[in-house]
């Protein structure tokens, strides 16, 4: 999947996660990630990022995270609003049924 | 008995032996220098000097202190504060230049926590509880050299209170031991006023030096306004259910005696609870603790018979040790010291505390955060829930992406047999060691749980974290309220 544009999704509210996604030239996804619990969630967190990169078959692009406490469900959420956003694809019809799969 | 101190000076009874200086009248206590203060009071190296935290983040006596102490040379010294918070962060600056060696307190917070976390202190932090540093203090176990008391207000004989012209903090329960059990007691203030100020808290004939100084608190920092009421659906909830369960209990009727804490769930359980009381007729005989606005206002309408109040949290309860007689103050020793001959804290029937951790042994954690760095208080948490017939924890499940309740706590203040319930949203867990508040509960609708399911539902939730690394050496010992060490504080391990 190719992004069109740079995108973000979600707040720095607490319990939220903000996503910024862009392309970028190495050819491979790199992810920066700030977040209060890095500690004791870092890895998890970026895994699940990578989960839904790798669902929508991204292969170049960096995403920026502050996550401020946010659950599993809200950065996957997050995640794939950003990335919808990104692929342009944020108007379709089928965006409501694409997060079923967890 | 004669004894050799550390310092080489003699005692007896564990006071100094001071050579004849002509007759003691009492006078020339007042100066407008803290160094005159310090010098007369003969402050040297390796000494044990003590402070209170009425003024909590609005104090600037400690750091003044500390400062005129550093310029004057001393170091090596021994901080017994009743707390500390993130103001005192310049402190920092005095550990690294050895004029503290040693801190002795009940809270640590902000970069001054996270400094100590990371073994930046020589020696370990004791970590007492209220009542337990009263005993501590009592018993000799530390001898406090010189009390630097910050007083709100005080006439030229060092009668002091706890509301004055610039800066109020309504009771100053912890300061009295100070003042009593110090060998020499020094009070700062920035409003002298006409002898005599009555009421004092602290008595003349405990101080040695009242020293005035322009300012000695910021009063923002020292009591909030008017307590607003939480609006959080999660802490009303638990509030709610809090409130259901002492009410379902059979000690609560006319003449029941209940602390509550600080937080929003706390707060908002009196509210809950004053609405039955009045509903139902039923009057408290008396309220215990930091005293905050919904206590104040159950005391004014007539719903509890009296406040003791060895902290007052905002301007509201403040005012009230002011004007009401019978909004008591009490000091740390008469609130919660164990070795004493009776504790105001024994009297509880309920005790309604928070948690930042709790585990299925129900051990209560109010003093380090979920990495490992010391970030709170044990304040009256271990007093109170050993003392009270029903000890009622309340947190939510998870707090952010972070686990309430756990297997093992990060590290114990308060020892699971001492807690019987622990409120959540998501239900109410009875400690099996109560049966028969269990065989109460359930026969009502409360929402029963186990700390096994609450467990489960909250990994399920937020997802298992990745357990924090600590390093070999000590930072902080916690000291239970009876003296004995209930568990240690390590080094973080800084990636």
């Amino acid at each position: 999947m190719e992004i069109v544009k740079s995108s973000s999704a979600g707040t720095l509210d607490s319990c939220d996660i903000q996503i910024r996604i862009e392309s970028n030239e190495i050819g491979s996804n790199e992810i920066y990630l700030k977040s209060v619990v890095e500690k004791q969630f870092g890895n998890q967190i970026k895994a699940l990022i990578n989960d839904v990169l790798d669902k929508h078959n991204l292969k170049s692009v960096t995403v920026n995270a502050v996550d401020r406490g946010a659950l599993d469900c809200t950065i996957r959420a997050r995640v794939e609003s950003a990335v919808m956003r990104a692929i342009g694809r944020e108007s379709l019809e089928d965006w409501s049924v694409i997060h079923h799969d967890k | 008995m004669e004894t050799q101190s550390n310092n080489g000076t003699n005692r007896i009874h564990g006071k100094t032996i001071k050579p004849y200086h002509g007759p003691f009248d009492g006078s020339g206590k007042v100066t407008n220098s803290l160094m005159e203060a310090i010098l007369k009071a003969n402050l040297k190296d390796g000494m044990t000097i003590s402070f209170h935290h009425h003024f909590r983040e609005g104090d600037y006596v400690i750091n003044t202190v500390m400062n005129q102490i550093a310029a004057m040379g001393i170091k090596d010294l021994i901080i017994i504060p009743s707390s500390l918070g993130k103001v005192h962060e310049p402190l920092i600056g005095h550990i690294e230049s050895g004029v503290i060696r040693e801190i002795h307190t009940s809270g640590l917070r902000g970069k001054l926590a996270e400094f100590v976390s990371d073994g930046k202190l020589g020696t370990p932090l004791i970590i007492r509880s209220h009542g337990g540093r009263a005993r501590a203090i009592e018993a000799g176990e530390v001898k406090i050299d010189i009390a630097f008391l910050a007083a709100p207000r005080s006439d030229k004989m060092g009668n002091a209170s706890g509301n004055g012209a610039y800066t109020q903090c309504g009771s100053l329960g912890y300061a009295i031991v100070d003042a009593k059990y110090a060998d020499t007691v020094i009070l700062i203030t920035d409003d002298l006023c006409e002898y005599p100020n009555m009421k004092p808290s602290i008595t003349q004939d405990l101080v040695d030096a009242v020293v005035v100084l322009d300012a000695i608190g910021d009063p923002n920092g020292i009591a909030s306004g008017a307590t607003r009421f939480t609006k959080n659906p999660k802490e009303l909830k638990i509030a709610e259910y809090a409130a259901n369960t002492i009410i379902s209990l059979p000690l609560y009727k006319s003449g029941f005696s209940f602390q509550t804490g600080s937080g929003g769930s706390s707060l908002a359980v009196t509210r809950y609870l004053k609405e039955h009381m009045k509903l139902h007729d039923i009057k408290a005989s008396f309220a215990l603790g930091g005293i905050t606005q919904p206590m104040v206002e159950l005391l004014e309408e007539g719903l509890v018979g009296c406040l003791y109040d060895v902290q007052s949290f905002d301007l509201t309860s403040t005012a009230s040790i002011a004007k009401n007689a019978n909004h008591l103050e009490i000091s740390a020793s008469q609130y919660a010291n164990p070795s004493s001959k009776g504790c105001m804290a024994s009297m509880l029937d309920f005790v309604i505390l928070s948690a930042l951790e709790i585990d299925t042994d129900f051990n209560v954690n109010v003093m380090t955060g979920s990495d490992g760095v010391i970030m709170g208080a044990s304040g009256g948490h271990c007093d109170t829930a050993a003392s009270a017939k029903v000890t009622i924890v309340v947190a939510p499940l998870y707090r952010g992406r972070l686990a309430t309740v756990v297997e093992k706590v990060t590290s114990i203040i308060t020892p699971g047999d001492t807690v019987d319930i622990f409120v959540t949203e998501r239900g109410i867990a009875v400690n099996p060691r109560r049966k028969d508040l269990l065989e109460i509960l359930e026969t009502t609708n409360l929402p029963l749980v186990t700390m096994d399911e609450l467990l489960e539902k909250v990994d399920r939730l937020v997802g298992k974290p990745v357990s924090i690394e600590f390093e070999d050496r000590i930072v902080a010992k916690i000291e239970y309220r009876d003296g004995s060490i209930i568990d240690t504080i390590r080094q973080r391990k800084t990636v």
